[in-house]
């Protein structure tokens, strides 16, 4: 237990330093979420629905922690496969699970720059208003939605461990997601069969999470959702992981996959 | 064949190869295929939430703007690819005319760009029920052309970058974002700040665009033919530009060694 505690400590942190060392990351986690909040921002002006920014700019904010940990967990299987470092991961004693998890919950803390990012936009160009109504709440169920984000993309990373372009499909499932979600609109503009999908994806409680800790509410069963999805992505992507990892080094195609 | 004829075709098309790691043509379906639908999807339904536009409008921008996906992204990648695989020195050391080398590597992103705006407008028309008249399918399909030649334009450009910094999928990225703010995609253009109405009339896109909506409104060619002329016409401005930059950039690198190293 002290071991996996040492290494998700050690993982997250290394990983966190070079993500910020990334000019592409850094777009990704900055630069994109300003551009669909200012998108959505002028949507919702030209629209006649100021009341909604504060709305959206939570919604681009969450959808900036989706894509940088979309982004960081599809490439973190692939990175260290460039790097030739994969297979030195596999052959250590620790399950790959215990190194893959610190360095996809390091995808998703980054992107609580995206939501800073988003906020300070919001606040300084559109003049939206900052108010928390439950700042407690808030401060609790950030980083547990932070952590569901990250477990989903472990669970996402683990599927793609046979895939040598991952990252062509983590970046298709940045805007389904998003939409299933329902991060920029109500979901229920979208037909009732999507919304069971979007009730698995933990983005979907994620800002529910933030949205209602900060315009008010009560998001106690949203951070319960948050925390059993997380077990549920864990205990997945363990399995996958354990398969997929026994199949690859079978088949010897872990650095050609 | 001349070699200045050879170069444009048969270079263009192993480049354009190239891009794809030349055994992997599948992951042109979710790049390509799958992506501009749910973008086109996303920000449909964003436009439904708050009342500002129809379906179409979301269509027709979106499936448009992504045509600006493979032709700013693959400009960069070749010289950048070229880089990573140590030809870039070999290549720009070749006497092959440059305006061959760089121009026909344009042209199956061209071609590349048109089909993926063509098949995001026909898949999100079908999927969102948009119902355009049957006689504006071939001066749509000229306008996606069009579009997709004043994107490659820009292209230029953004590869041009791609000499002078090593990470381009910034700067391809960056542009793609700005494309998608700044050129009415998403929000009309006269509800975005004077600033940015002005920046737009000098992007490729924005007159492509227009011209499309106002097809798929029922306008003939003839209707739309100053936007078709202005956005071909803003296309060859940038790829002026991007040649220009092209060649400047590559003897600066010449001239400072630092071809492999920026």
């Amino acid at each position: 237990m002290r071991n996996a505690l040492r290494i998700f400590g050690a993982g997250w942190w290394m990983n966190m330093k070079q993500l910020t060392q990334s000019p592409l990351f850094v777009f990704t986690s900055l630069i994109e979420p300003l551009i669909m909040a200012t998108i959505a921002f002028y949507t919702a002006k030209a629209g006649g629905k100021p009341e909604a920014l504060f709305y959206l700019a939570i919604g681009a904010g969450v959808m900036g922690i989706w894509s940088s940990t979309l982004f960081g967990s599809g490439g973190v299987i692939s990175w260290q496969r460039w790097e030739g470092t994969l297979e030195l991961l596999v052959a250590s004693p620790p399950p790959l699970i215990v190194i893959v998890v610190p360095l996809t919950i390091a995808t998703s803390s980054i992107g609580i720059y995206s939501l800073t990012a988003t906020l300070l936009w919001g606040r300084f160009l559109f003049g939206i208003p900052f108010d928390l109504a439950h700042p407690w709440l808030f401060a609790v169920g950030l980083p547990i939605a932070v952590v569901a984000m990250g477990l989903l993309g472990l669970l996402i990373a683990s599927t793609f461990v046979l895939y040598r372009e991952a990252n062509a499909l983590s970046n298709m499932l940045e805007f389904p997601i998003a939409l299933v979600t329902g991060l920029l609109f109500a979901t229920s503009l979208l037909p009732g069969w999507t919304r069971p999908i979007g009730w698995l994806l933990a983005p979907t409680w994620a800002a529910r999470v933030i949205r209602e800790s900060a315009l008010g509410g009560n998001p106690l069963f949203e951070i319960a959702m948050c925390v059993i999805l997380s077990g549920v992505y864990l205990v997945l992507a363990s399995h996958f992981l354990r398969v997929l990892e026994v199949r690859a080094r079978a088949k010897a195609t872990l650095a050609l996959a | 064949m001349t070699y200045p004829v050879r170069v444009f075709f048969v270079g263009g098309l192993l480049s354009y190869r190239a891009l794809f790691t030349w055994l992997t043509p599948w992951i042109l379906i979710p790049t390509f295929l799958v992506a501009p639908i749910f973008q086109i999807l996303l920000f449909a339904y964003i436009g439904r939430s708050a009342n500002l536009q129809s379906d179409e409008f979301y269509v027709v921008g979106n499936a448009l703007q992504y045509t600006s996906l493979p032709c700013l992204f693959a400009m960069a990648n070749m010289l950048g690819d070229e880089r990573w695989s140590q030809t870039l020195g070999i290549l720009l050391s070749s006497p092959a005319s440059r305006l061959a080398l760089f121009l026909g590597r344009s042209l199956p992103v061209i071609l590349n760009g048109a089909l993926v705006g063509a098949f995001g407008f026909v898949a999100g028309s079908l999927i969102l029920d948009v119902h355009v008249p049957a006689s504006a399918f071939a001066p749509l399909a000229l306008v996606i052309l069009v579009t997709a030649v004043s994107c490659t334009g820009l292209g230029l450009v953004n590869g041009a970058i791609g000499l002078r910094v090593r990470e381009s999928a910034v700067s391809s990225n960056i542009l793609f974002g700005f494309l998608l703010v700044m050129c009415g995609v998403n929000v009309p253009l006269d509800e975005l700040p004077g600033w940015m109405e002005a920046i737009s009339s000098v992007l490729p896109l924005t007159h492509g665009i227009e011209a499309a909506r106002e097809l798929a409104d029922g306008a003939s060619l003839g209707d739309v033919s100053g936007l078709v002329a202005t956005e071909l016409g803003i296309g060859v401005v940038w790829a002026v530009i991007g040649c220009s930059l092209l060649r400047f950039l590559e003897v600066e690198a010449r001239r400072r060694a630092t071809l492999e190293s920026s």
